[in-house]
This record gives structure tokens, C-alpha cells and sequence, in this order.
């Protein structure tokens, strides 16, 4: 156990290195945001000055062994438009806006897919079974941000202000955004369940329950769904990931104020230090995930051994 | 069985039907999808008139542009899969067939490629780039290839233990003949269904990045830029937001239900619910 969490953290650390020096040079190919900054009529004196002042007049391989020394310290600089450090933008952006988004949609599609999925195992073959693998399908073939939008048409155009269409602050902004970016995982845990508990509702431990008397729900809650929660698992944790990159594009639909907005924003504007540092957040939620999964397996199945 | 295979044909025909529409847009489009005609600007959508999904809101017939945007959809989709299918298959052979050091370099650049959120990267590259129909192919191709490497790779590598090519091997056949002889049949049905999922998981991507206006310059139309057009109108057009949205439901659905069907027909180990 120990061996393996040394490895997947030097893995860890590996990954989150690579990615950041993807974008490091990436975003040096965007252009020179120097000319953002200056007005038009600046002499090439100013511009050079404003250049050097961002520091991107050294030789680019100095600029990377600068950010890197940086970077483990937690310094990425500071963001070329607001003049603050570029990581506290982020974190200010990232917590609590985008884990609070990430948290409610995550929370949606797992807990109600384990009921879904149960019907639908349970009931295989009529009406409810029908009825949640149409709508699985139906989630899983539709862009989540136009989703966003039929949401805001309903809800707030339509039914006359329901539910806020833009914004932050009450529970009550949180619903839409949180539905638009839960539906295509949801759909997906559904089928998973669903798989799963089919499976394993025909194996010889579950006959085994129901016949020294157990009743239905004791066998399908504490026997049968244990097992079928694996492959949830793994989904669950990758979902994570697509939620945050997910959270990109739903964040700007409802003009939500949390880091992919902040990323969408800085692409343009070319803020560097503010990319990188959203991108080095980015990263490591996903990589810590991936390893909070792996632990996870052993949790829900003691078979699973970790070396 | 006989109710998944009448869904897969109710799929196939929406994929062919929406293929001809793309096709014969020119021919089909009640108006020009690019020309202005400020006089008529978002005109609600009436059946049997000049503009049955209405006009957006530069007097553009919404009906014209969506058959016209699903050429984007299309050649996107269809070219993005296939360059990254070309890529990952190659790559997942050599690496293995080979392993060594070039197979422990390619799963690691996959890693790190899989670390990154897919809409920054493409944002960014993008960005260097400029927003092109071929950028827009070579992003979501490049983008995409690990998946593949990963599954021939692992087929591969229980594959090249196996009698067949030892078989191969003593009749002399060279690597290049068994890899592309012996292997590349065998890995071939897993990589069809997952290709046919990616090329609805690309349209949806497409049209995520034109949402964000980094898919094909305007004024050309594409279902994601339409949809951010329409975003800004929802009070007053709900039309512009509702139809395209549709539209990319109905082909990715289409795609998806015979995705499904394949699967079942050509690898029932693969996970239902994929």
C-alpha cells in the first residue's frame, strides 16, 4: 500500500509537471500580450520597457526555470490584467464557486443514479426500465451547455423567474447550473447501475440471501449494490474530471464566477500567469482524484489489492 | 434483440437522412444562410412559409443555416475520429508490439494529455492556430488519440502472446506482416465501436468550442455558434437556442443508438452503458 501511493504520487507529480509545461509554452506560441497593455500610439521604448517589466523579454528557457522555481513554490506569478498574484485568483475562483458547482452536480448524479439504476435493474424489461434507458440516452446526446439554455428559457424565461438564470449567492442559483452539468454523468451512473446490478443479481450469493429468508431490499442494498459499485466508482472519479473541464463551458453559460469562466476569459486577454495557474489547479484536482479512486476500489472491495 | 436492432435502424436513419440534408443543403435551403436581411430579423418560425424555423437576428433563415451547420457537424465529426483512429491505432500497435522506452513515452504523454481539460488545450491551441474548419479537425483528431493507443495497446499486448503469432513468427513473417497481418484484424471491432461513440462525442465538442467561438469564423454557420448567437436572444428568439440544440441532439442520439448496436454485435465484453 505504501509502495503503491509513493509511486502514484511521483506519477502524480510527473503528470501535473507535464501539463504545466504543455501550457507554459502553449501559451508563449498565443502571442505577446504586451501589446494588450500599451496603447497604440506606444514608442517601441515603452513597449520593451512593459515587456522586460512582464519579464518576457528573457530567453524562454530562463522564463521556464523562473516559473518552475516558482511553481513549487505556489507562485505563479501575477496576473498581467488585475496586477494580483495569479494563484490567489484562481483559489478566490476555485473555492468556493467551482467546488461548490462541481460538489452539487457530483452529489446529484450519484445519488440519484443508485435508485435509478436499482429500478431499472429490478423492473428490467418494463415501463420504468424503458422509460430511464430512453432518458439516459437522451441526456447522454445532448450538449450540456444547450441543456444550460432550455433551462434558463424554462425556468426563468417561461415560468416567469422559477429559478435565477445567472448569478451566485443562494442555493437557488446553484440548481440550474448544477443540473446542466450532472445530466450526461447521471445518465451514464444509470447505465452503470443498472449493468452492474444485473450482473450481479444473478449470481449465487444473492440466491443465497434471498433464500435464508432475507427480505428484497436487505438483498439489494447490502449485497447486491456493493458489488455492482465498482465500475460507479471509477466513473464517479473520472466524471470529476469531465465536471471540472465540464464546468468550463456551463460556468459561462450562467455567467457562474468560478475558474473556467476565469481560464475562458484569460485565453484571450493572454493573462500567462493566470492560465497556468488555472490549468496547475486543473491538473491537480484530477491527479489526486485518480488516486482517491484507486484507494476507493479497496474500500468497496477488499479483493482489490494495491501494490 | 429485435427491439435494439429496430432502435440501431431508427439511429442509422437518422445519421443517412441528416448526411443527405448536409449534402443537399444548397439545393434544400429555403434562404441564403449568410446573406443579411435586416428587414426581416428574427422572424418567429411558422410552418409552410418562407421561414419555417424562423429568422435569427440578422434576417438569416434559421432553417438554411442549420442545414448548412450540419456539414460542419459532419466533416468534423467523421474527419476528427478518423485522424485520431489513424494516429491512435499506429501508435498503440508500435507501442505494443515495440514496448521499451517508446511505449513507457507514449502512455506518459497520454497521461498528461489526459490530466488536461480537453476545452483548455483545444482553447489554447486554437488560439495559436486561429479557428479554422482543418484547425478545428486537427485539434479534436490530436486531441483524441490516446484512447485508441490505450485499448489496441492493451489488446496488443495479450495478443502477441498468443499462439498465432508465435506461429506467424516461425514461418518467418516479419514484425510489419504480423502487426498489420495479424494484430490490426483483431483489434479492429473493439476500435469501430469506440470510434462511432467519439464521433458523437466530437460533434458535441465541435460545438462546444464554436459555443465559445473558437469553432469556424463567422458568418459560415455551425450549430455551436448559432446556439451562442441565440443564447444572447432568449428572451426574444427562442427559436435561435431551441433548434440547433435539436439538431445536434438528434444526429448525436442517431450516432449513439447505432454505437449501441455495434457493440453488442461486435464486442459484447465491452461494458454496456459505455
Amino acid at each position: 500500500m505504501r509502495a503503491f501511493l509513493l509511486r502514484r504520487l511521483l506519477h502524480a507529480v510527473f503528470v501535473t509537471w507535464g501539463v504545466v509545461t504543455v501550457v507554459f509554452f502553449l501559451v508563449r506560441l498565443t502571442g505577446d500580450p504586451t501589446f494588450f497593455l500599451v496603447d497604440q500610439s506606444a514608442t517601441q521604448e515603452e513597449v520593451a520597457h512593459t515587456r522586460a517589466m512582464l519579464g518576457l523579454d528573457r530567453p524562454v528557457v530562463v522564463q521556464y526555470a523562473d516559473f518552475l522555481a516558482g511553481a513549487v513554490r505556489g507562485d505563479f506569478g501575477v496576473s498581467i490584467r488585475e496586477k494580483r498574484p495569479a494563484m490567489a485568483m484562481v483559489l478566490e475562483h476555485f473555492w468556493p464557486a467551482t467546488v461548490e458547482l462541481a460538489a452539487a452536480a457530483l452529489v446529484l448524479s450519484t445519488v440519484l443514479a443508485v435508485p435509478l439504476g436499482v429500478v431499472s435493474a429490478t423492473h428490467r424489461g418494463r415501463p420504468a426500465d424503458h422509460l430511464s434507458r430512453i432518458a439516459s440516452l437522451f441526456l447522454q446526446s445532448m450538449p450540456s451547455f444547450w441543456l444550460g439554455i432550455m433551462l434558463i428559457l424554462l425556468f426563468a424565461v417561461v415560468l416567469g423567474g422559477l429559478l435565477p438564470a445567472y448569478g451566485t449567492g443562494t442555493w437557488r442559483h446553484l440548481v440550474l447550473p448544477s443540473v446542466a452539468l450532472a445530466a450526461a454523468p447521471l445518465a451514464q451512473n444509470v447505465r452503470l447501475v443498472r449493468a452492474g446490478m444485473l450482473e450481479v443479481l444473478g449470481q449465487d450469493y444473492v440466491r443465497t440471501a434471498r433464500a435464508k429468508g432475507l427480505g428484497e431490499r436487505g438483498v439489494i442494498y447490502r449485497h447486491a449494490l456493493r458489488n455492482a459499485a465498482l465500475p460507479v466508482i471509477t466513473v464517479t472519479g473520472l466524471s470529476l474530471g469531465f465536471m471540472l473541464s465540464g464546468a468550463l463551458i456551463i460556468e459561462t453559460v450562467f455567467a457562474w464566477p468560478g475558474m473556467g469562466r476565469l481560464i475562458v476569459q484569460a485565453v484571450p486577454g493572454r493573462d500567462f500567469p493566470v492560465i497556468q495557474a488555472g490549468v496547475f489547479v486543473f491538473a491537480l484536482v484530477f491527479v489526486v482524484l485518480n488516486v482517491v479512486v484507486d484507494v476507493l476500489y479497496t474500500v468497496a472491495d477488499p479483493r482489490v489489492r494495491l501494490t | 434483440m429485435r427491439r435494439i436492432d429496430a432502435l440501431a435502424v431508427a439511429g442509422a436513419l437518422v445519421v443517412v437522412v441528416t448526411i443527405v440534408l448536409a449534402a443537399a443543403a444548397p439545393a434544400l435551403s429555403p434562404g441564403d444562410p449568410i446573406k443579411n436581411a435586416l428587414l426581416e430579423r428574427l422572424t418567429p418560425p411558422t410552418w409552410g412559409r418562407e421561414h419555417p424555423l424562423g429568422t435569427d437576428t440578422l434576417g438569416r433563415d434559421v432553417a438554411s443555416r442549420l442545414l448548412h451547420g450540419a456539414r460542419v457537424s459532419l466533416v468534423v465529426g467523421f474527419s476528427a475520429v478518423l485522424l485520431a483512429g489513424v494516429v491512435g491505432v499506429g501508435l498503440g500497435l508500435v507501442s505494443g508490439w515495440y514496448r521499451g522506452w517508446l511505449d513507457d513515452l507514449l502512455m506518459r504523454v497520454g497521461d498528461v494529455q489526459l490530466a488536461f481539460p480537453l476545452l483548455v488545450l483545444a482553447v489554447g491551441v486554437l488560439a495559436v492556430l486561429g479557428a479554422s474548419l482543418l484547425n478545428l479537425i486537427l485539434v479534436l483528431g490530436v486531441t483524441g488519440w490516446i484512447t485508441y493507443a490505450r485499448i489496441v495497446r492493451g489488446e496488443v499486448l495479450t495478443l502477441r502472446e498468443r499462439d498465432f503469432v508465435a506461429a506467424a513468427r516461425a514461418l518467418g513473417a516479419t514484425d510489419a506482416w504480423i502487426v498489420s497481418r495479424h494484430l490490426l484484424p483483431n483489434v479492429l471491432p473493439p476500435i469501430t465501436v469506440v470510434a462511432t461513440f467519439s464521433v458523437a462525442r466530437t460533434i458535441i465538442a465541435e460545438a462546444s468550442l464554436s459555443f465559445l467561438g473558437l469553432g469556424i469564423p463567422a458568418p459560415e454557420p455551425s450549430w455551436g455558434a448559432m446556439l451562442d448567437e441565440g443564447r444572447n436572444y432568449i428572451t426574444t428568439g427562442w427559436w435561435l437556442a431551441l433548434f440547433p440544440g435539436l439538431a445536434i441532439l438528434l444526429l448525436v442520439l442517431g450516432i449513439n443508438l447505432v454505437g449501441d448496436w455495434l457493440r453488442d454485435v461486435l464486442d459484447p465484453r465491452l461494458e454496456r452503458g459505455l
